[in-house]
């Protein structure tokens, strides 16, 4: 690499050239021997932030806990389910992880115990930790939504874990019948992914365009307002007029009070009932259960968190990263579950070594695909505000209302490389 | 090696001593964040490393950086370029830095987040690693026919088939052809500005060759792997 040398200012940064390159160019400090980090938890952050904690010090014993063999990502579940994608193109596996010396353990922990500082699985086994990353997602309130339980999901999904969810959702729609009414019930905030109710119309709108051009999408909606709300209408208007209905939190009254699963209606706080051929009810969410078991959760039901390590500040020595989360300031997104796992990352590793942790830096970027031509984004830079109480965004923006078709078409492309890039970045 | 950006104390220094302090329109006084933490927010897009696994997010791995400061400076200001000009003016290290009218689609909403600083400090990151080469179909009749139009019209600066990277020239070969062929789009219909000479080439081969010729010159890049 003789033409290197007039271009290359890296060696100066972070002391790589003093320490070596080891992998994607992390310095190796090997300053946590024998430190033990546990992750519960191997999606958007999970896995990102055990990949990093392992890649910066190989040192660092470092234990995956995730309860399933492979990981479908939300991401690009929209595309399922609109019939675009093929459901295997977003099941990843952990093989990778465990190549970088990741211990990988397919379990479900059931409980911490935070004095003794240490994890256990349902198959009775106990992993010690000198810090715990908890990333656990979401789980779904069933008692929030009169008749909506587990069971109720069988036929009116919610798909907001990807997976037999997202695959039940699909297969529903392609049963139905042309002239059908399709319904879909966005929660209030904060949920999982803001726009993705809305890019999941999209999906549906474009698949019924194509297949079942009589049907009609009902969208009921908990809030007045929603992400990326100026550009989803622009879309819903330009490519699939007249087939789209938005009811607003205000219609509503809030939301879904009930499900029938019986005749398939729900009925809104306000009292009106509907009917739909297919139903999707995306309930209220809260932390995953093991945050709550470990007592990570407040009264809100998520994690509050130090944002410049992502320490909760409930128990000591443990940090929560992702949705699960009360990141003031970021977006619960699988590019912000990256960006947090991130920043917990580099301050768990610096912990180890009795080290502050540096300067955090936050990014989002997120895309949404109206139509396979037409897709649209928001993105934004954050840093930690002075005094620590909010992730503050210093740039950013959405897509302009007046993009070019080509720029719009651009964002398509840009999204599938979105796609692949940041699995890359999770479980190559 | 040395870094044309980063002060030699602190290459010597960077274990022990805290980060410089950079007062900035952004930083406040805080310490700048590390190069990983920089670069962890760019690589989720465009790849481990920078090595983009696509289809069409370019590679940063390997650019050279006095090229990733203009581009991330023009992104910085949008069509700004007097702005641009003026920042990398005030650092006398980017005195080599050309600034292009370079449209991008969230780029300009991204780059506008960090200071001159820690661009510099992304750039050293991208520029440190080897030039990534894509792994992508490509139609071997136009990358022969590609290959003379380079040749002909390209070569006397992005050499080595556009490998190289000597005189911070961004290196072509192995790029993602979506990429390209956006770059070539946006150079023709005047959103992307370019050097004189290489505006000249270009006009030369849509000329002669039309839209066929970039379709050549795009697949011949891509079919370096």
């Amino acid at each position: 690499m003789t033409t290197l040398t007039r271009r290359n200012f890296l060696k100066a940064t972070g002391g790589i050239a003093a320490a070596g390159t080891f992998g994607m160019g992390f310095p190796q400090l090997a300053l946590g021997g024998n430190k033990s980090v546990v992750v519960i938890g191997g999606g958007a952050a999970g896995a990102v932030a055990a990949k990093r904690i392992k890649l910066a010090d190989p040192g660092i014993n470092v234990t995956l806990i995730e309860a399933n063999d492979h990981y479908y990502t939300c991401f690009m579940s929209n595309e399922v389910i609109g019939g675009g994608r093929d459901i295997s193109t977003i099941r990843h596996g952990y093989d990778g992880l465990a190549s970088h010396g990741i211990q990988v353990v397919h379990a479900k922990a059931t409980g911490v115990d935070t004095e003794a500082r240490t994890v256990t699985t349902e198959d009775g086994d106990s992993f010690p930790y000198d810090r715990l990353v908890v990333s656990p997602g979401i789980d779904l309130k069933w008692d929030a939504i009169e008749g909506y339980d587990m069971a109720a999901a069988e036929a009116m999904p919610h798909a907001w874990k990807a997976g037999p969810q997202t695959a039940l959702l699909r297969s529903q729609l392609e049963a139905m019948e042309d002239g059908g009414t399709f319904i879909i019930c966005p929660p209030g905030n904060p949920f999982r992914c803001p726009p993705g109710p809305y890019e999941r119309v999209c999906q549906v709108a474009h698949y019924f365009k194509e297949h079942k051009p009589n049907s009609k999408i009902l969208v009921l909606d908990a809030k007045d307002k929603f992400s990326k709300m100026g550009l989803f209408t622009q879309g819903w208007e330009r490519r699939y007029d007249g087939m789209i209905e938005w009811v607003s939190g205000t219609d509503t009254a809030g939301g879904i009070a009930e499900v029938n699963t019986d005749d398939m209606t729900v009925t809104t706080e306000f009292g009106d009932t509907h009917e739909g051929a297919v139903i999707n009810m995306i309930p209220p969410q809260s932390a995953g259960h093991i945050a709550q078991a470990a007592g990570l959760t407040d009264d809100s039901g998520w994690c509050p968190v130090h944002l410049d390590t992502f320490e909760s500040k409930l128990v000591p020595g443990v940090h929560v990263i992702g949705d699960a989360s009360i990141a003031t300031g970021l977006p619960k997104s699988g590019y912000a579950a990256n960006s947090e796992a991130k920043v917990c990352a580099a301050a768990v590793v610096a912990m180890l070594a009795d080290a502050e942790p540096g300067t955090p830096s936050y990014v989002n970027t997120c895309y949404s695909l109206i139509a396979p031509d037409y897709g649209i984004s928001v993105a934004a830079v954050y840093r930690l505000a002075e005094d620590k109480s909010k992730v503050a965004k210093v740039a950013g923006g959405l897509t302009p209302s007046d993009a070019s078709d080509e720029m719009l078409a651009r964002e398509v492309e840009y999204a599938y490389s979105w796609y692949n890039n940041i699995v890359a970045d999770m479980f190559a | 090696m040395h870094s044309r950006f980063i002060p030699l104390a602190i290459l010597a220094s960077a274990l022990v001593l805290p980060p410089a302090l950079h007062a900035d329109e952004h930083g406040g006084g805080a310490a700048m964040a590390s190069v990983e933490m920089l670069t962890g927010a760019c690589v989720a897009c465009h790849g481990p490393g920078g090595a983009s696994v696509g289809p069409a997010t370019p590679s940063l791995a390997g650019l050279p950086a006095i090229y990733f400061v203009g581009a991330m400076l023009s992104y910085k200001h949008g069509q700004d370029l007097d702005a641009a000009e003026a920042e990398a003016a005030s650092d006398p290290e980017l005195e080599d830095v050309e600034i292009f009218a370079r449209p991008g689609t969230i780029m300009d909403r991204i780059a506008a987040g960090y200071t001159l600083g820690e661009i510099k400090a992304m750039a050293d990151y991208f520029a440190g690693q080897s030039v990534a080469l894509a792994s992508q179909e490509f139609d071997a009749e136009l990358a022969s026919k590609g290959e003379a139009l380079h040749a002909d019209n390209c070569e006397k600066c992005h050499e080595e088939g556009g490998r190289s990277t000597v005189d911070d020239m961004v290196p072509l070969a192995g790029q993602w052809k979506p990429y390209l062929h956006y770059s070539f789009a946006d150079f023709h219909g005047g959103a992307r500005s370019m050097p004189k000479k290489m505006k000249s080439r270009l006009e030369e081969v849509m000329e002669t060759e039309g839209e066929d010729g970039l379709a050549a010159l795009i697949n011949y890049y891509a079919s370096q792997q």
